[in-house]
């Protein structure tokens, strides 16, 4: 099982996500450094992603597209703003509009990726920060799209079956 | 659940007190008075706690004479739960596909 823990805090809108990876650092690494790699886990396979820029820098852009099942377009991008190859990655992650054109960039939600080796293993840390949670639904909406509706039959959600 | 109702739900769900109040009322209901017992605080401070509760569309108030019963909307609190929780399945797929791409070495 790779989630090892996760943490979700209401108040401070960050979800805090804990995986282990049967590989080094260096492998986990570049599943986030490369865009090819990139493309084949950040979008579900409904929706996969293509990122028509990745650069992978400090204060480097990244521009996606993920495309649905009817050809429709939800176009996103990423802001690299502290890089620590191959252990430590936060970037910035908003919305475009059809031109490629970030519609979010002073709002963006906040991600810190944090890689540790244990053995032959890598522990991976991800903690992301909302500003709102108005931001943190679109989000949802984007990264799930049709996903979304049969989670939310699934789960039966925090509260469970009290008190009815 | 658009921007503003999601950011009220947040919002009032920020405050100790206030969850402790949804807490409560999920079990059963409650009235304010008896919910102002629990509290060490006023009468009319936790009226505003469930007034700020009300606005979020997280509780109901009922009268039943003289008293004002709270419920919990279940199904607001269970979307509000359920977003975060969707966040969450969002990042389980993600590493899941990330696990399998490393397999595939």
């Amino acid at each position: 099982m790779p989630v090892t823990s996760i943490q979700k805090d209401v108040e401070a809108l960050t979800l805090t996500f804990v995986a282990e990876f049967d590989a080094g650092v260096e492998r986990v690494w570049q599943v986030w450094a490369d865009a090819r790699q990139l493309e084949r886990w950040w979008g579900p396979p409904t929706w996969p992603a293509t990122f028509e820029q990745h650069d992978f820098v400090v204060g480097g852009w990244s521009h996606y597209y993920m495309t649905g099942p009817e050809g429709e377009k939800a176009r996103g991008w990423w802001r690299i703003t502290a890089l620590d190859a191959p252990h430590r990655l936060e970037f910035d992650d908003g919305f475009s509009d059809e031109h490629g054109n970030p519609i979010d960039a002073d709002r963006p939600t906040h991600a810190v990726a944090t890689l540790t080796a244990d053995g032959a293993r890598t522990r991976l840390t991800l903690v992301t920060r909302f500003v709102d949670a108005d931001q943190l639904e679109r989000m949802v909406n984007m990264g799930m799209e049709e996903g979304l509706r049969e989670a939310l039959g699934q789960i039966d959600g925090l509260l469970g079956d009290t008190g009815r | 659940m658009t921007g503003e109702p999601a950011d009220r739900i947040f919002h009032a769900l920020a405050d100790a007190t206030r969850r402790d109040i949804v807490a409560r009322v999920i079990r059963h209901a409650e009235s304010v008075s008896a919910l102002a017992r629990h509290y060490p605080m006023s009468f009319a401070a936790v009226q505003k706690h469930v007034a700020v509760l009300e606005r979020a569309s997280l509780v109901t108030k009922e009268r039943r004479g003289r008293e004002q019963i709270v419920h919990a909307d279940m199904t607001v609190l269970r979307r509000a739960a359920r977003l975060l929780e969707a966040y969450e399945e969002i990042w389980r797929e993600r590493v899941a596909r990330i696990d399998q791409l490393i397999a595939e070495d």
